[in-house]
């Protein structure tokens, strides 16, 4: 027997066992834990990229591109709250933790918001001075684990975004790990420097939406009825949930599809609980309108939104926002191909890096390390940040004037066509090529 | 003299909440002397008093719902009656007194001040609390102090089962008898240290009780890392 290598022609590797799945058979026997990790879902899934816009054509008239106006302002929270929020765009920033990001990181997303005219939001580890100050628009997360919670950061924000679950890991609490622990953190959240902190997955004080209403009440009555108070729920039940959000009071409704991102979690949990932004968004305009609630309840969406055309399917489909979070962080400077041997110390490569949770992140965006966090300058974040977002509109008018829209809002599911039966059916939209929608028309 | 101040009588079954809590939050210090509230008639209705960020004196005659005194600042809160889950949930400073029994989730994730129930509490009692003081001086129910990361629990009764499970670094004092321990609460030796601090926490609440009658349960930190080999406990 000769020990040269095989003719790889006869190596036949196994559906069930691909080498990803086999790797991750051999950590898990050698490790005896999960594997925890940052980023969303991996896997595919149907998409946005599963629709397509129809633009105009005989019968639709489009829009110039550059002289005929495309509005893109939409008011969040009307229902109750005395001061809305009045965004210039429907792209907002999804709350993500201080303590996950590092300041650098909230002050880039803070600045880069305000010039946009939009909104960021806080996480689970509370407000953070340099935030406040950076973000014009602050939505302040009020979440289970309860960090950091503090009336007068409260009366101090512009929203308040109760959070029952995230689409990452609906029905998981938070975690972060120890290594990003440190004193500054500990301080905000109450917790000794270094553990591995589990935050809970349930509020303490309510549980269900008839309690959920009552500490809406109280939310507004602490604040004197000024603020719009959103629910965010991770997309699972999203009918049931978004109907009984709505019944709780609350001004806008928060779906974060099963691709969100999220700074660390059980792997387990990002790849296989919760349910795609594509149907979810469906399910969340039905259960509105049903309610007739739609536009009176604003709905955001977000969870694996990464262009101005992802924005307009979501807004055709009957959102009236849309939310980014790992879309910021790659546009901050998130798996570029800088500090390349720091990527390698953590087994991975600028394209593929999920490391968030280990706190040594190579561009010094998910770090609590003050060298790693110095290779982020606030500045020049906030600048890409911008940069970006500026694109995104532009797609996204570009798109909602092809379709004869003056306003982003007046994107419609008429507008669409899916090319993949299961898009057709998620989305209820017909066929690309037929007029039939799976499972019945839209109503 | 500064001299106290006459209190303002609220009667909530002419006036609601929302013109009763518009009251409190806008009544501006006059002179020094804080305000002095009587508030009748509540009738268990909830989101009383909330979000006081300012000295004050409030005594509430009657039983309330939820939340009351919810995220106080400063205030001090008498409830002459029973209150409802969630009372003086997030409190970061200030007292709020229960003359009564309180319901569910007492003092909820309290950052600071004094929760007093006279009474009895009723299930997770000081849940995620994060340095706030309760003193209860009945009995308190299941789950009391479930992830309860800082400040002190004190009970004069019984505790039920899964007292402090998930507990980070609060200090929970029970005279009585514990129904079982929660995953990583343990009995911790009461030293002279803490006895005193614990006498400090009785006399501060007005309830009478000898300090060394009390047992002192805390975190093993076992949970303070991901461990293979404590993987049934998490
Ligand atoms: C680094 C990071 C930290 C996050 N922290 C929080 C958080 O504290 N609270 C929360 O509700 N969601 C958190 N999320 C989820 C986002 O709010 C949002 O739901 C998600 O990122 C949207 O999906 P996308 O990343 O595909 O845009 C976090 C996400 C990331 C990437
Ligand atoms: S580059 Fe930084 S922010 Fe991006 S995935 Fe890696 S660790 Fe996370």
């Amino acid at each position: 027997m000769s020990g040269s290598p095989p003719d790889r022609r006869w190596l036949r590797a196994s559906a069930s066992f691909p080498a990803p799945v086999i790797a991750e058979i051999h950590r898990a026997a050698d490790e005896g834990v999960y594997d925890i990790r940052g980023f969303g879902a991996k896997r595919p899934l149907p998409t946005f990229d599963d629709l397509l816009l129809l633009g105009a054509s005989m019968s639709r008239y489009p829009l110039e591109g550059y002289r005929e106006k495309c509005e893109t302002a939409v008011t969040i929270g009307a229902r109750f709250a005395r001061r809305p929020l009045e965004l210039a765009i429907p792209i907002t920033i999804a709350g993500m933790s201080f303590g996950a990001l590092g300041a650098n990181a909230k002050r880039a997303i803070g600045e880069a918001a305000s010039a946009m005219g939009t909104s960021t939001t806080t996480g689970d580890g509370g407000m953070s001075p340099e935030e406040r100050e950076a973000s014009k628009l602050l939505v302040y997360q009020v979440l289970p684990s309860r960090y950091g919670l503090d009336p007068d950061h409260l009366r101090a924000c512009d929203a308040i975004e109760v959070v029952v679950g995230q689409g990452a890991k609906p029905g998981g609490g938070g975690m972060l790990l120890g290594q990003k622990i440190t004193e500054r953190i500990a301080g905000m959240r109450d917790l000794p420097v270094g553990i591995d902190q589990r935050s809970a997955c349930r509020h303490p004080d309510w549980t269900g939406p008839d309690d959920l209403e009552i500490k809406i009440h109280e939310l507004r009555e602490i604040t004197d009825w000024e603020l719009p108070i959103y629910v965010k729920v991770g997309a699972a039940r999203v009918g049931y949930d978004v109907a009984l959000a709505v019944k709780a009071g609350a001004d806008a409704v928060v779906v974060d599809g099963m691709q969100g991102g999220t700074a660390a979690t059980q792997d387990v949990f990002i790849e296989h609980a919760g349910v795609p932004t594509l149907p979810a968004v469906r399910q969340a305009v039905e259960a509105l309108q049903e309610l007739d609630m739609h536009r009176k309840v604003q709905l955001i969406v977000s969870g694996g939104i990464r262009h101005g055309a992802d924005a307009a399917k979501a807004l055709a489909l009957g959102a009236d926002a849309v939310s980014i979070g790992t879309a910021s962080l790659i546009a901050l400077g998130c798996n570029r191909a800088d500090y390349v041997e720091d990527y390698h110390a953590l087994g991975t490569e600028p394209g593929y890096c999920h490391h968030c949770h280990t706190g040594r992140c190579p561009v010094g965006i998910t770090t609590q390390d003050a060298d790693l966090e110095a290779r982020l300058d606030p500045e020049q974040g906030a600048r890409r940040l911008r940069n970006y977002l500026t694109t995104m509109v532009l797609e996204l008018q570009t798109l909602a004037r092809a379709c004869g829209k003056s306003h982003v809002l007046n994107l419609e599911p008429e507008d669409l066509a899916a090319v993949t039966v299961e898009a057709a059916a998620m989305a209820k939209v017909p066929l690309a090529g037929t007029d039939w929608i799976p499972g019945g028309s839209r109503e | 003299m500064s001299g106290a101040r006459a209190p303002v009588e609220f009667d909530l079954a002419v006036g609601d909440t929302r013109s009763l809590n518009r009251s409190l939050h806008d009544a501006a210090p006059d002179g020094g002397a804080p305000p002095r509230w009587r508030i009748r008639n509540p009738g268990g209705r909830h989101a009383l008093c909330v979000g006081m960020d300012a000295e004050a004196a409030l005594e509430v005659f009657g039983h309330v719902g939820y939340y009351c005194g919810g995220m106080n600042q400063a205030a001090h809160i008498v409830i002459h009656g029973n209150a409802g889950p969630g009372v003086a949930e997030n409190m970061m400073s200030g007292s709020v007194r229960v003359k009564g029994d309180a319901s569910q989730s007492a003092g909820a994730s309290g950052r600071g001040g004094l929760l007093v129930i006279e009474g009895n509490a009723s299930a997770r009692c000081g849940i995620s609390m994060k340095g706030i003081d309760i003193v209860v001086a009945g009995s308190v129910g299941h789950m009391s102090a479930f992830m309860a990361q800082a400040g002190h629990l004190v009970v004069c009764g019984d505790a039920g089962a899964d007292l402090g499970d998930s507990i980070y670094e609060a200090v929970l004092f029970v005279r009585g008898s514990v129904g079982s321990l929660g995953a990583d609460c343990i009995e911790k030796e009461m030293t002279d240290g803490h006895v005193e601090r614990l006498g400090g926490l009785l006399a501060a609440a007005g309830v009478e009780a000898d300090a060394r009658s009390f047992r002192r349960y805390g975190s093993a930190r076992r949970l303070y890392h991901f461990h293979v080999d404590r993987a049934d406990e998490y």
